[in-house]
Parts: C-alpha cells; sequence; structure tokens
C-alpha cells in the first residue's frame, strides 16, 4: 500500500499514549487494592472542590486580563534589553512553588517591601492572606505563560496590517477592533482554560497563603485524607473528582489552547506603525513597569535573602541537588521517549484529539499515582530505590501537556511541508526521525525539556513518602533546613533551586536553538 | 597446625564480617540530617551492638500501612503521640518490655507499645525585641489586639497543629468555639507543616508561632540568640512525645531490644536535647545539657490519653475549621 | 517503457484520464493550460496521488501500489526539494540510503555527483548558503546518485530566471541522455519543448493525451493546442 509509505507512523505514539494511560489506570488499581470504605465526602471536602473551582477561574481570568495590557505594551514597544525582559519575565512560570511563596511573601507579606513602603506612606497595610492572596500567587505562576502566548499572537499579526492600518490614520480603538480584537478572541479562551487547569492542581500556594481552612484546594484535601485519616477510599475519589474537574476543562479547552510559542522570534524586530506617543506610550510603559514589578521583584527577594544563606548551607546540600539533577535529567529522558512519539502519532493525525491523553497526567494528583504505584511495586520489590525513576516519571507526566502543546503544531508543519520529498526518498521510521523530525524541531525539543527539567527539579513529588536519606531531593532537602530551625541556609537552597531550575531551562532552550536550523 | 587455626580464625572472623547483622530503622524525615540525631544514634549504637543500623526515612505512618507484614522495618522511630492509636491498630508493633519507671515526663507513661524518648509542649513563641507585652495566660492571648498577628498549623496535616485543637479542648471544652472565633482574626494563616509556620516568625512576617516550648533553646544554644521566648501559660500547655516502637514480625529480635533498651541509655538520652531541640524522656534535669533546665517550662501539662483523643479528635477538627472558615 | 494502463484520477471535481505508453529513453514535455493537471498526472506517476481506476507498469511490473520511494522514479517537486537542516552531502547521500548510513563508495560517487553538476567541494554547505541556481544543482546531484530509470520534473526551474533556467534544462537533458533515463517534464514554454523534448503530452479538458513527437506538434498544432500557444 502506498499509504505506508508515510514518514512517521502511529504505532510507538499509540504505544506511548497507552503508556501513560495505564501509568495512571493502574496506580487507581493499586489505589482500590488498599482502599477501605471511608467515610465519603463531607461538607469539608465539598467546600474544597468549590474553593478550587473559585479559585482556579478567577486566577485564570485575572492571568489573562493582566497579561492583555503587557503583551500589548511588549510587542509594539521597542526599547534596550527588551529581549532579556521578556525572557526573564518567563522564570515564574518555572519557579519552584515553595521557593516562589518564600519570595511573594518578601514583597507582599506584612512586613514585605510593598507594606513598608505603604507603612511609609501612611497608606493602610495591605493582606496577602485569603482568596486573594491564593489567586494573586497563581497570577504570578501563570502571568508569564498568559504574556508569551498573547505576545506569540501579537506578533502573528502581520506587519502589512499595521502599516495599512497607519496609511488609513485609525484610531487606536479601530485597530483594535480591527487587528487586535479577532487576535483576543482567538488566543485568550485557549490560554484561560489551560491556566485554570494548572491552578485545579494547586497545593502549596493554597496552603500558605490562603489564611486558614476556607481555602482548602482538592489536591490539599486529598494530601489531608491520606496523611490523617489513611483514608485511601477518600482520597481516590477526591483524585477521581480532581481528575474529572481538569478532564473536562481540558477536553473543552483543547480545541482552543493556542500554540506554544518559542522564545526565539519573540524579539523579532517588527515596525509597529500604531505605536503611538503620548498618553498611549506611557500607558505603555506603565504596563512593562508593573508587569517587570510584579514578576522579577520577588525574584530578587529570593536572589537576596538566598546570597546570605548560601554560605551558611551544609554541604549534604549538593549532593541532594546532585539528586535533582539526575530526576530532572531522568524526566526529561521520559518525557522525550513518551512525547516526541505521542507528538508524532498525533500530528499525522487529521484531528488532534488525542492530545487530551496528555492532559491526564497534569490533572491527576502525582501524590495519588506515587501512591498507588507505591502498592503496586512493594509486593514485587523494594520501592525505595524506585522512589527516584517513579517521581521521574511522574514529573514526566505532568509536564507532557505543555510538551505536546510545543512539539505537536511544529511537528505537523515538518510533516506536511517535506511529506512528498521524504516519500520520494523512501525516508521512513528511525531515518525519518534522525534526518527530518529532530533536526527540523531541535529548537522545540530543546523548549519542552527544559520546561520539563525545570518544573522537576522543583518538584517536592511522592519523594517524600518514601525517600532514602541519601535520595532526597533538593525541595526536600529545603524542607528537611527549614524544619531544622535552619531558615536561613533553607533561604540559600531556594537560591540554588531557583538557580537550577532556571539554569537547567536556559541550557536545553539554547542548546536547542545554539547553530538553530535556518 | 598453629597455622590452621590461624586461617581458621581468619576464616571465621571475615564471614562474620560478611554477615554484619543489620538493623533496619525507619525514622522521621528530618531524623538523618547530618544536623539531626540520626548519625550520632548510628555510631553509638554500632559501638556497642556489632551490627549495621541502617535508617530509612519517609513518611512513617503512610509507609508502615502500605507496606504492612511486608515492612523491613525492625524498629520505627518519631512515632508521635498523635498517631501511635492508628499504628497500634496496625498489629505490626510488639511490647517494647522496657522498664518505664526510667522515663522521666511530666506525665503517667502507660504505654507498653511505644517508647516515648523526647518530649516537648506547645507553645507561642515570640520575639521579646519586638512584642514588649507578650500573653501572661491563654486568656490574655486571647484578649489580646486583633492587630497581633500568629501562625499556627493545620491540624489535620500536622502534629503540633492537632496538639493546639487538643490543647483548646483541653483548657476551654465545651467553649472551644468562642474561643477559636477569638483567635480567628489573629491568625494570619494556617500552614501545613511546622517548618513554614516557624520560617514566618523568623523573618518577621508574624508576631507569634505556634511551636514547642523548646523552641527558644534552639536560638540560645545554637545562635546565641537569646531573645525568642515561649509564652508559658498557667493553665497549662499540650504535651507531645515522639516514640519508639518494635516490629513484631522483625528478624533481628535481639537487636531491636537492645536498641530498645539503648534509647533509654543516658548515652542516647543525652543527645537528644542538642539534636533533637526536645526535652530527653528519660534523664534527671540535673543531666541536661549546660543551661538546658533554665528553660522556662511550663508548671502544669495538659494531656489526653490515645484513646481520649481519639474520642476528641474529629469534632474538635471541625470545630476548629468551622470556626475558621467563617 | 512506462505504461499508463486506463488511468483515471479523481480529485474533488477534477477528473483526468491518460491511457498510453512512453518508450524508454524519451525525453517528454508535459504542456497544457494552468490547472489543466499537468502537475497532477506527474504526482500520480510518482505515487503521491492515488489512483481512482487503471494501472500503472513499469517494464511490465505493475507498480501502481508501490511506494513512492521504491518507484523506479527520481522527482523534482517545485519547491522543497532539499533539506534545509542538512548538508548538501547529505542531502544527496539521502538518495542512495535514507538512513544516510554511507560507505566510503557512496561518498565517493556523492563527490563525483556533485562535481557532475558543478557543486564541487561544496558538500558540508547547507542548502542556505547556496544560491537558487546551486539548491537546483543539489537536487540533481541527488537525482543522479538516485539512479532511476525515469526522471520526473514538476517545475523545478520554474524560480530561476530564463537564463539560468535553460542552463538547469541543459544539464538535465545532458545527464539524462548519459544514464539513458526516461525523462518527463512540466513547462509552459515551447522553447523549452524544442530544446529539449522528444514528445509532447498535451493535457486539457480532463485529458492526457498519447505523446506526440514534439516538433510535428509544434509546426503543426491542433486547434486546442493552438489555442494554448497562443
Amino acid at each position: 500500500m502506498a499509504q505506508r509509505a508515510q514518514p512517521i507512523i502511529g504505532t510507538t505514539g499509540i504505544a506511548a499514549g497507552t503508556f501513560v494511560v495505564l501509568a495512571v489506570l493502574l496506580s487507581f488499581v493499586g489505589l482500590g487494592l488498599r482502599a477501605e470504605l471511608g467515610r465519603g465526602l463531607g461538607p469539608a471536602e465539598w467546600a474544597a472542590i468549590r474553593f478550587t473551582v473559585v479559585q482556579s477561574a478567577l486566577s485564570a481570568l485575572l492571568s489573562v486580563v493582566c497579561a492583555i495590557p503587557l503583551a500589548r505594551a511588549l510587542a509594539r514597544r521597542r526599547f534596550v534589553g527588551r529581549g532579556l525582559l521578556v525572557t526573564l519575565l518567563g522564570a515564574p512560570f518555572i519557579l519552584p512553588t515553595i521557593v516562589a511563596v518564600l519570595g511573594l511573601l518578601a514583597v507582599f507579606g506584612r512586613t514585605g517591601w510593598l507594606n513598608t513602603a505603604f507603612g511609609a506612606l501612611g497608606m493602610p497595610e495591605v493582606s496577602i492572606y485569603g482568596l486573594h492572596g491564593v489567586v494573586l500567587a497563581h497570577v504570578f505562576f501563570n502571568l508569564p505563560l498568559a504574556t508569551r502566548l498573547l505576545l506569540q499572537g501579537w506578533q502573528s499579526i502581520p506587519a502589512e496590517r499595521f502599516r495599512l492600518a497607519a496609511q488609513l490614520d485609525l484610531p487606536p480603538r479601530m485597530v483594535f477592533r480591527t487587528l487586535e480584537w479577532p487576535l483576543l478572541k482567538q488566543v485568550v479562551p485557549g490560554a484561560a482554560a489551560l491556566i485554570f487547569v494548572i491552578c485545579l492542581t494547586s497545593f502549596a500556594v493554597a496552603l500558605t497563603l490562603g489564611g486558614g481552612p476556607r481555602a482548602t484546594t482538592v489536591e490539599l484535601a486529598i494530601y489531608q485524607a491520606f496523611r490523617f485519616d489513611f483514608d485511601l477510599a477518600r482520597a481516590s475519589l477526591l483524585s477521581v473528582i480532581q481528575l474529572a474537574l481538569a478532564g473536562g476543562a481540558a477536553l473543552i479547552a483543547l480545541w482552543v489552547i493556542p500554540n506554544f510559542p518559542l522564545s526565539a522570534g519573540l524579539d523579532r524586530k517588527l515596525m509597529r506603525w500604531d505605536a503611538r506617543g503620548g498618553v498611549q506610550a506611557w500607558v505603555d510603559a506603565l504596563a512593562i513597569a508593573l508587569g517587570a514589578a510584579f514578576l522579577l521583584l520577588p525574584l530578587l527577594a529570593i536572589l537576596l535573602a538566598g546570597l546570605k544563606g548560601l554560605p551558611q548551607m551544609p554541604a549534604v546540600v549538593w549532593q541532594t541537588a546532585g539528586n535533582s539533577l539526575w530526576v530532572a535529567v531522568l524526566s526529561v529522558g521520559v518525557l522525550l521517549l513518551i512525547a516526541l512519539p505521542m507528538a508524532g502519532w498525533i500530528s499525522t493525525r487529521q484531528r488532534g484529539s488525542a492530545e487530551a491523553i496528555g492532559l491526564i497526567g497534569l490533572s491527576a494528583s502525582p501524590l495519588m499515582i506515587g501512591t498507588g504505584w507505591f502498592i503496586l511495586i512493594n509486593p514485587i520489590a523494594d520501592p525505595v530505590p524506585l522512589a527516584l525513576p517513579v517521581t521521574a516519571l511522574i514529573n514526566a507526566l505532568m509536564a507532557l501537556p505543555f510538551a505536546l502543546r510545543i512539539l505537536v503544531p511544529p511537528m505537523r508543519d515538518v510533516l506536511v511541508t517535506y511529506d512528498r520529498l521524504s516519500r520520494a526518498l523512501g525516508l521512513q521510521g528511525w531515518s525519518a526521525w534522525r534526518w527530518l523530525v529532530l533536526p527540523r524541531l531541535r529548537a522545540q525539543i530543546g523548549f519542552a525539556a527544559g520546561l520539563t527539567g525545570a518544573l522537576s527539579v522543583g518538584d517536592l513529588g511522592v519523594i517524600a513518602l518514601f525517600a532514602d536519606p541519601d535520595r532526597a531531593t533538593l525541595p526536600l532537602q529545603m524542607y528537611r533546613l527549614m524544619g531544622a530551625y535552619r531558615t536561613e541556609a533553607a533561604a540559600g537552597a531556594a537560591l540554588l533551586l531557583l538557580a537550577m531550575a532556571l539554569g537547567l531551562f536556559w541550557l536545553c532552550d539554547k542548546g536547542g536553538r545554539w547553530h538553530a536550523n535556518p | 597446625m598453629r597455622r590452621t587455626l590461624l586461617a581458621t580464625t581468619l576464616l571465621l572472623a571475615s564471614q562474620a564480617g560478611a554477615e554484619t547483622p543489620v538493623l533496619t530503622v525507619y525514622a522521621g524525615d528530618y531524623f538523618t540530617s547530618e544536623w539531626g540525631p540520626g548519625p550520632k544514634i548510628e555510631e553509638g549504637f554500632e559501638a556497642i551492638c556489632d551490627c549495621d543500623l541502617q535508617f530509612s526515612t519517609g513518611d512513617l505512618l503512610p509507609r508502615l500501612l502500605l507496606e504492612g507484614e511486608r515492612t523491613k522495618a525492625d524498629v520505627v522511630v518519631g512515632l508521635t503521640t498523635d498517631v501511635t492509636a492508628r499504628a497500634r491498630a496496625t498489629g505490626l508493633f510488639a511490647p517494647h518490655g522496657q522498664d518505664k519507671s526510667a522515663l522521666t515526663l511530666p506525665i503517667d507513661w502507660t504505654d507498653d507499645t511505644f517508647l516515648p524518648f523526647n518530649y516537648g509542649h506547645t507553645a507561642f513563641i515570640y520575639n521579646e525585641t519586638t512584642m514588649d507585652a507578650p500573653p501572661a495566660s491563654f486568656d490574655a492571648l486571647l484578649e489580646m489586639d486583633d492587630d497581633v498577628k500568629l501562625v499556627i498549623q493545620d491540624p489535620r496535616t500536622s502534629i503540633s497543629g492537632l496538639a493546639l485543637v487538643l490543647w483548646v479542648e483541653a483548657v476551654y471544652g465545651e467553649t472551644s468555639a468562642e474561643v477559636w472565633q477569638m483567635l480567628a482574626p489573629k491568625i494570619l494563616t494556617v500552614t501545613k507543616d511546622w517548618s513554614s509556620s516557624y520560617g514566618m516568625f523568623t523573618d518577621g512576617e508574624v508576631d507569634m508561632v505556634l511551636s514547642y516550648t523548646t523552641s527558644p533553646a534552639y536560638h540560645m544554644f545554637a545562635e546565641e540568640d537569646f531573645t525568642k521566648k515561649a509564652a508559658i501559660f498557667p493553665e497549662g500547655h499540650y504535651f507531645m512525645a515522639e516514640t519508639v516502637g518494635k516490629i513484631a514480625g522483625t528478624d533481628q529480635p535481639e537487636l531491636a531490644d537492645a536498641f530498645m533498651a539503648y534509647v533509654l541509655s543516658a548515652d542516647f538520652q543525652q543527645m537528644i536535647p542538642t539534636a533533637n531541640w526536645s526535652l530527653p524522656s528519660a534523664l534527671p534535669e540535673d543531666q541536661w545539657p549546660e543551661g538546658w533546665s533554665e528553660l522556662p517550662l511550663p508548671e502544669k501539662v495538659l494531656f489526653y490519653s490515645e484513646d481520649e483523643a481519639e474520642a476528641r479528635k474529629a469534632q474538635a477538627i471541625e470545630t476548629w475549621r468551622s470556626a475558621l472558615s467563617q | 517503457m512506462l505504461t499508463l494502463e486506463g488511468i483515471e484520477i479523481a480529485q474533488g471535481d477534477f477528473l483526468l484520464a491518460a491511457d498510453f505508453t512512453i518508450a524508454p529513453g524519451r525525453k517528454t514535455a508535459v504542456i497544457g493550460p494552468s490547472g489543466a493537471g499537468k502537475s497532477t498526472l506527474l504526482g500520480a506517476l510518482g505515487g503521491f496521488i492515488p489512483l481512482r481506476a487503471g494501472r500503472l507498469e513499469w517494464e511490465g511490473r505493475d507498480i501502481t501500489q508501490v511506494p513512492q520511494g521504491q518507484r523506479p522514479i527520481a522527482m523534482l517537486f517545485q519547491d522543497n526539494n532539499l533539506f534545509p537542516h542538512l548538508s548538501v552531502a547529505q542531502n544527496v547521500g539521502l538518495g542512495i540510503r535514507p538512513d544516510l548510513k554511507l560507505t566510503a563508495d557512496d561518498k565517493a560517487s556523492i563527490a563525483l555527483a556533485l562535481d557532475r553538476v558543478g557543486l564541487q567541494g561544496m558538500e558540508a554547505r547547507t542548502p542556505g548558503a547556496l544560491s537558487g541556481g546551486q539548491q537546483s544543482r543539489a537536487a540533481l546531484a541527488r537525482v543522479l546518485v538516485q539512479d532511476r530509470p525515469v526522471i520526473l520534473l514538476d517545475e523545478p526551474f520554474a524560480a530561476l530566471g530564463p537564463a539560468l533556467r535553460q542552463e538547469m534544462l541543459d544539464l538535465v537533458n545532458g545527464l539524462a541522455t548519459e544514464t539513458g533515463a526516461t525523462l518527463l517534464m512540466v513547462t509552459h514554454d515551447p522553447a523549452d519543448v524544442r530544446r529539449i523534448a522528444d514528445d509532447v503530452i498535451f493535457v486539457e479538458g480532463g485529458r492526457a493525451a498519447a505523446p506526440q513527437p514534439a516538433k510535428a506538434l509544434l509546426e503543426d498544432p491542433p486547434p486546442a493546442l493552438r489555442a494554448y500557444l497562443g
């Protein structure tokens, strides 16, 4: 059959997709083996479900709304250091949660920089604790993502259209209506949906900034059911609810989730004829200044506190940093083994609905997957040496939906553009991967790998459940330091964690684009 | 002949070396870090047991529950008094077999399964340089201005958080709900674990933190900082201890017993204060490390027996949750 | 001999029928109005467009279902004939082995082919570093190493200037003559036909006519062709 000659076939991709589904499903089988009939869901759990949905929706909405002026200003203004700023503004998204909370408290806390400044000006204190604190933190994490998606959209509007708008002397309102509104309609729903799903599984943020038990998220309720009551049935049930919430939102959203932009190209020089002076310039300057302050000051706080703590860090921190690095590298490896064939499979299909499989890993509770696998592995082998690989697998699953979003659209392009040539030359299977897909997608693969590595390094993960003394990861070590009164050393570890997450991302991203293809 | 004997002896010795018995000790996560008590305990016990003590850390109770009979643990160190009921119900533990009269706890310890190796009490810690009028009683704490901010831990995820809920229950009983309502505006936030709370306190984010009566000791002896103080209340403070338990199905029963005995030895007990930043469970006060007996400790100690705590726990947490959810 | 036996190609409303043979070693121009189906015909021969009916034979062997890369055909498209991320040598090498596991002999024949098209010493360059004409030469070098008895050209030189295009066509002509390959090329230009083609296939009105000797046809075109040539 002539059909067989297509360069990439779906078999390995289907196998990878099946593996992902099985990894999650089997963990639930494991949980089912040990679950006894618990007390089911009480008012506390229902309150947690309500709170989770409300905070996720608010976080998604606010992230996108704030991203619009910021992305718009960045899209049409040129200034020294713009490229660096765009890169730095992406940092909070890959920041480990526990580190980010420290930074946010240093800036927005009761004795933080903001309230100190307010106090000096005789203004009342602003509290970060409560629903708005949780939302603030989520906006901090996800504003970079929303901004990047919108910025990409803005830059996809051809310069010629802006030239035409300038020629017709359209007022800003009309520029918005004719050029920008159609773009927003296209990008905003998807970006919001993606952020909604990310916020659903939030855990650590809600703990510290929530202000009390009314800010309990489903993920926290799962942790409580597991840790405190050891009610595996209730924990699993909550986990299924979370999966359904996220999965439902994701399925609806998948059709509208925009493509992931690479960091490359976002600093592309583009003449914008609608960038006027006067009020508009001031509004843009304000948007950039506020956005940069909001996203960068917490990073600065982490840096300052960390520099003080670095000399006090015990040597063991470096060893755990090594473990974390190993987990991250393993995660990246596992991710690529799953994501590349899956992306290949999805790209050869007419419709991309199979991409929804990728969202399973993100929406399922990592704690529950880890526990399920512990139960399954325990009768067969000692789970302790497997703690790091299992953590790596779970981290890879969490990064999978992002990786697929990054890889599928360009892979589709490559396969369409070079389809005839590949077929004419009989380029198939491994040769097609080796000589066509991998080199063409190097930049995207680097980006996906960097994202996975960074997310993985900062994840506390299931390792806390059964870590050997010498298998601790850096986030766990940071907790240990905090638990031993070593707050300053913990701040040093936080800085190291931040540096590792950003460094890994930078390395993979740059590596992908280094000597990149034309 | 002599040569043969020598060879045989060497052979036996090397065989013994190859088969050094291993005692597997499950311990809480903090335990084995280089500043925790683990390394010293390992060294101290291996010096007398002719064995290899291996720690395995993790979330103790969930891990034991998941592993069940297949657990590789011989001894479990660090089960706190709030989880002993659940741990006992697994049926995995054997009687500790130690003489309880050696204990120097402020309460009467009757448990034959779990042996405490340290203790402490819940307390609110403050910084005397920023708080000039600390509350002198629990009642005074409730009457404080709402601008004074506290950070506490979630009773559903942390032992100290649970101890606080039981503390309130023990002091105020029926009127706990009102007490929580008075505390609510002062509670800045509730954290998952003690570490996050304490970090917020040392960063100056809050005025007082729910912690232990022994917390000031760390600052005093490790940092020479004498500004952190525990507010001692005449209403009493809730007692907490960490225990050691012996797994019934252990393949090293003698070693496990030896370890249980070691826990009560002066060698072990003297390590506890400065490595664990808690009070030793079986060491007369005059043998505590220098300066420790000057630590302000409560006159009155409150403690619910395991059964009583189990009976009150759920309701007390629900009272806490609904009062703080308003 | 390439045999098109009762071939029908359907793409939506568009239909194209062809039923003829092409003798080995002949150079045939495919001409006809825009949208008549010249590229479609070549695409069908190359295996990129499925046949609704009929069969395709090469020297008596049915190749209707043979995968594109395994047909006795080398083909150049209007664009995307080279992978921009691979070097010239690698691009040419793909014509020998799609997995690029090249022996010393293979590398020697790549160098020879590059030499033949005038790209000696440019093995390591990427297509982006070549001019448009050089890119065409590189693609031709690959056709050379592919060593297939049939060569299909779907206007690969359309983007080049007139002089350069003629140069390329002469090069192709020379190569095809040397190797004795059967050549089919789509073109718009009667001058190209005169320069190179032995025969002409005129595609029009949903039918590809059987090849006719080029010279006779151009001198005395039938009415439809006359209308096309203007």
